[in-house]
Order: structure tokens, then C-alpha cells, then sequence
């Protein structure tokens, strides 16, 4: 892919198990330099590692430095016990500065990595939902505003810049054996609660094939808005059974004054919004990447499912 | 153990379901073949368990409601979307089409209905319908099972006919144009499909629209009976009807092409109770 040896792609949130994943994938071919604000112990020797806040003008040396060819924006933070202002700065202003370095230093590649969360979930929804349907999520989750925030500065960075290829990623559940987010850690609670009398169909995707779409986004002439589906869809209780989980069923009226509660007194890590996808359809159609990309998943839905146990049940 | 019971109640039903098939049991289990590895299709249908769900209705359809079931080798194999008056304040209407379409077509064809998005917020119902083949009625959906050849059953009525009070039974509602949209868009013909017998099965003098409003119902109709009456089932299907032109069309020319079905409709439905004697049998 990279005809100049001397040209790198920065990822931002390197540190993150996602980055890591996309990290091993992704270093032997390219020379990666890395930004965020944690540490990455153990990375690849290969790998350039800038500490720093996305936020901070310093973060723009690593442009000035570098001759950049991509960048895979992948810093977006969504933790539901940080302060709604830290959280909306960190991934609001920090995605406004990266875009702005984009533009200015002429990196001819842009992939960020939203989600399919930004459509939301809701009785309303269409099973398969496309990418130009409307992203809801916050009607009913003010929390997760600022990562449809994020996804609408790069469609409009995406219009903005057409010299710039711009590819924005709308990914299902990302599951894995070091994911820690919050479709993975519910499916590894042995006694979920499930809403009684629903149970959803689900889309689900292993870590590895999550990265692998990032990397094929770097390829040339690839631009535009795409949702990325795993291997299907699958009802929530067939994934709970293929865990060996034993479902706890909660009336869903009382199990969200209930989860409010808990998650007050730090006894649930889930605010009770995140209920909603595990009582409605929040599902994508993923024909436009399987098309333009050629995409298929590596992981079987099996897999998948049972990744978030770690490799070795998954083997 | 809760499990334990409710699977033991889906295989008696299944086997319900079997029994009241007679002779079409073979055809019936040949359908329930699990779509993957999970037993669902993408829309969360699983045919097996559909067999079992339907139980109820198989009964209603050969000993509560006595349905007659008039041209149903009319229905082409492949997309197709029937058009049928709504009535009866619960839908059992769509319920018996989807039932004769199972034990009187050759083959058995699954009917996709399209519900009410308030179907999807109710617990229990909303999981019985998907397992079941129903399917939250927004145009994407429509579109994307018509394209995969499925037979979908359509009330443009909606809930202005199910909650039609008791003058105007057999008088069709203000059709909506959606359905003609979708049948242009992807080609599709429409057989219309008159119900008789459903519109007299739940009188309803009073539609209680506000208080509906206020628990989050659609509509409530208060009905004479408690329950639906065995009012005797006739259902007609009519010859497929094919439009051309574009989905993009003036709202004035679709309602044009959607006057023809409902005309057609509407004609059907006269015959059908000329022909008949007696509302209950």
C-alpha cells in the first residue's frame, strides 16, 4: 500500500484494545505512529508512541514531524461515569483538532470509527437500518451525544474536503476477548438480566474483523459512510445460551428505576439507557461495505460470541 | 424449569399444529427448517417456532371461525403483497389469511404482515410476532422482504379499519398509498383479498380515541362482546393486479392506481356477502 517508505498512518487511541488489535495487524506493513494519552506498554518496537491529549498544540507535531498518509481516528472515549463535560471536550474537541491537522498537513486518507449505536435503538426502527438513516441514539441517550457528534464532524469534513478520502466506519457490537465495553462486559456477567418478554435480534462483530475493516478503509479510492456487520444476526437469548449464562428476566418497568438506582450507588457499571438494546432493534444493513470491499468476516458468529470469554473458549 | 415448561408447551403445540393439518403435516414441517445455525432468518423469524405459535390459530381457523378459503391458487409463487380489508378490532383477519395461506396453498407459504410500530414496545407480543414472521411495518422493511420474494399481507386501512366502529363494517377506510409505492418500486403484483366474516366479530359502538391516547393505544374501541364472536370466515382472494410506473409518482396518480384496489376490494367484499346466508354459518 505505502509506495513512500518514509510515509506513516497515525492512529489515535493506540492504547485503547482495539488499538492494539488494529496495532498487530497493521505494523508490519505500515509504519504507525501512535497518539494517546495513556500509556502503551508491550507495543511494537516499530511503533512511534506520542503521550499526549488530542487536545493539546502539541499534538500537532506529530504532523509537522511526519509525513502522514493516513490517519485512523479511533480516540473516542465512551465511559458513562466521566463528567458529561470532560467527555464531550475530549471527543468533541479533540476530533475538531485532528480534522483541522488533517486538512492543513494534506493527509489524503481520514478513516474514523463511530459506531452503529448512532442510530439507536427504538420500537420504531426498520430491521436493517442504512447509512443514510437518521442518527437517533440521543433522543433517548444523552450520553452517547457526543459520539454522534463526532460522526456528523466527519461527514461534514467528508464534504468539506472531497480531495481528502475521507471514511467513516458504523461498526455492530464490537465483541472480543480484551474488548471492555458495554455489550462485551454485560455478555460476561453470568446472571444478565434480559427485559421479560424481549429478546432482540443482535449484530455482533469480533475485534479482529473490527480492526481489519479500519485497515481495509486505508485503501485507496475508498470513501464514504459505511456501516460494517459481523457474521449476522442473532437473538439475544441464543447468545446468552451459547455463553451458558443464566438470564435473570426483569419486567421493563421496573428494571429501569431499578438500574438507575444501581448504577447510583456504583452497584450496576450500566446507565439505564443502555437497556434500550437489550429491548429493540438497533440493526444495520451492511451491504454497501460487503460490496465496495469485498467484506467478509474471518470470526463465525460462534466465535464471536464466545470471544468475550477469551481466545481459549473461543477456540 | 421455567424452560423446561415452555418448551414442553411449544411442543405440544407444534404437535397441535401438526394434528390440525391433517394431511398438509409433511408440507409443514418441510417449511420449518431453521434458516442458520440459531434457528432464525435475519428478521428473527424461526419457522419451527412459528409452527407452535400458530397453534391458537390453526384452531380458530378449522373449529372457532369455519374458515371457507376461495381462490387461493391465485397467489403467484414469488413477492407478492396482499391487500385485505382490516376489521375486528384485534387482528385475527391477518392471522386466518396467513393461516389458509399455510394449509390451502401448494406449497405452504409464510405470510410476512406488516404490524404497528407500537407492537414492537409490548413485551411478549413483541417477541412472539418476530419468532413468528411479523415484521415492524416501516417501507424499508416492506421493500427488503418483497425483494427476497416473500408474500406480505397488508391492511392499508390500518388502524382506521380495525377499529371501525359498527356502521361501517364492510365499508373500506381511506386506503393509504404506501403499499402502491412499494408495489411499483419493486415490481410487485397485489392480490386483493376480501374478508368476510371478521367485520361482524367484534361489534364496537364507541372508539375511546383520547383515552387510548392516554395509555399509549393506538385506538380503544369498546366492543359489545368480551370476546370476538365465532362469526363464519370467508375469505376471497382475487385475481393478481399489476401496476406500472414510477414509486416517485404524484401522491394524485398513485391514489389513482390504489382507487383500482380498493374498488376491486370493495366489489369482492359485496359479492361475498350477497353470496352468504348467515353471519355465523
Amino acid at each position: 500500500m505505502g509506495s513512500d517508505a518514509r510515509q506513516v498512518v497515525v492512529v489515535t487511541g493506540i492504547a485503547g484494545n482495539l488499538g492494539r488489535t488494529l496495532t498487530k495487524q497493521l505494523h508490519r506493513t505500515q509504519r504507525i505512529v501512535g497518539i494517546d494519552r495513556r500509556p502503551f506498554p508491550g507495543a511494537p518496537k516499530d511503533v512511534e508512541l506520542f503521550q499526549l491529549d488530542l487536545r493539546k498544540k502539541k499534538a500537532e507535531d506529530v504532523f509537522r514531524i511526519h509525513d502522514v498518509r493516513a490517519v485512523i481516528h479511533m480516540g473516542i472515549m465512551h465511559d458513562p461515569r466521566m463528567s458529561a463535560e470532560e467527555h464531550h471536550s475530549f471527543n468533541v474537541v479533540g476530533t475538531t483538532r485532528l480534522l483541522d491537522a488533517v486538512a492543513k498537513y494534506g493527509v489524503k486518507k481520514l478513516v474514523v470509527l463511530s459506531s452503529a449505536n448512532v442510530y439507536g435503538p427504538s420500537p420504531d426502527n426498520s430491521n436493517f437500518l442504512s447509512e443514510d438513516a437518521p442518527l437517533m441514539a440521543a433522543s433517548r441517550f444523552s450520553g452517547v451525544r457526543d459520539l454522534i457528534e463526532v460522526d456528523m464532524l466527519a461527514q461534514g469534513f467528508f464534504w468539506r474536503h472531497p480531495d481528502i478520502e475521507t471514511v467513516i466506519l458504523r461498526p455492530v457490537h464490537i465483541l472480543g476477548p480484551t474488548i471492555r465495553n458495554a455489550p462485551s462486559n454485560y455478555l460476561r456477567l453470568q446472571y444478565p438480566w434480559m427485559l421479560a418478554g424481549f429478546d432482540p435480534m443482535l449484530q455482533l462483530i469480533h475485534q479482529d474483523d473490527a480492526a481489519r475493516a479500519m485497515v481495509d478503509a486505508l485503501r485507496p479510492g475508498l470513501k464514504g459512510v459505511y456501516n460494517v456487520v459481523g457474521p449476522g444476526e442473532v437473538p439475544l437469548s441464543a447468545v446468552l445460551r451459547e455463553l451458558g449464562r443464566t438470564p435473570i428476566p426483569v419486567p421493563h418497568v421496573v428494571a429501569r428505576p431499578l438500574l438507575g438506582a444501581l448504577f447510583r450507588y456504583r452497584l450496576a457499571s450500566f446507565p439505564p439507557p443502555e437497556l434500550d438494546h437489550i429491548q429493540f432493534l438497533c440493526m444495520v444493513d451492511g451491504s454497501r461495505w460487503q460490496q465496495e470491499v469485498g467484506w467478509n468476516p474471518t470470526h463465525s458468529m460462534r466465535d464471536t460470541i464466545r470471544s468475550v470469554d477469551g481466545e481459549r473458549a473461543a477456540a | 424449569m421455567l424452560e423446561r415448561v415452555s418448551e414442553g408447551l411449544k411442543g405440544r403445540l407444534r404437535q397441535l399444529t401438526l394434528d390440525l393439518a391433517g394431511p398438509r403435516r409433511e408440507a409443514l414441517e418441510a417449511l420449518a427448517k431453521p434458516p442458520n445455525e440459531f434457528g432464525v432468518d435475519p428478521f428473527g423469524f424461526d419457522p419451527d417456532y412459528a409452527l407452535s405459535a400458530v397453534a391458537p390459530f390453526v384452531w380458530l381457523y378449522k373449529n372457532y371461525f369455519r374458515v371457507e378459503a376461495h381462490g387461493v391458487e391465485r397467489v403467484p409463487a414469488g413477492r407478492v403483497l396482499l391487500v385485505g380489508n382490516h376489521s375486528g378490532q384485534i387482528p385475527l383477519d391477518g392471522a386466518m389469511v396467513g393461516v389458509a395461506m399455510l394449509l390451502e396453498a401448494d406449497p405452504p407459504r409464510i405470510v410476512r404482515a406488516m404490524t404497528e410500530k407500537w407492537a414492537a414496545s409490548l413485551p411478549y407480543v413483541s417477541t412472539v410476532f418476530a419468532r413468528s414472521g411479523q415484521i415492524v411495518g416501516t417501507p424499508e422493511n416492506c421493500r427488503r422482504l418483497l425483494v427476497n420474494g416473500e408474500a406480505v399481507m397488508v391492511f392499508p386501512e390500518g388502524v382506521r379499519g380495525i377499529a371501525k366502529l359498527w356502521p361501517q363494517r364492510y365499508q373500506l377506510q381511506d386506503f393509504g398509498l404506501g403499499f402502491m409505492r412499494l408495489a411499483l418500486e419493486t415490481d410487485t403484483p397485489v392480490v386483493p383479498v376480501a374478508i368476510i366474516g371478521a367485520e361482524e366479530q367484534a361489534p364496537a359502538l364507541l372508539n375511546l380515541k383520547s383515552v387510548g391516547k392516554l395509555i399509549g393505544f393506538p385506538a380503544l374501541p369498546l366492543t359489545v362482546t368480551p370476546l370476538p364472536l365465532p362469526t363464519k370466515y370467508r375469505l376471497y382472494f382475487g385475481d393478481p393486479l399489476t401496476f406500472t410506473g414510477s414509486a416517485d409518482e404524484e401522491d394524485s396518480e398513485l391514489d389513482r392506481k390504489v382507487r383500482v384496489v380498493k374498488t376491486t376490494l370493495q366489489g369482492m367484499i359485496q359479492q361475498g356477502l350477497e353470496e352468504r346466508e348467515h353471519v355465523f354459518w
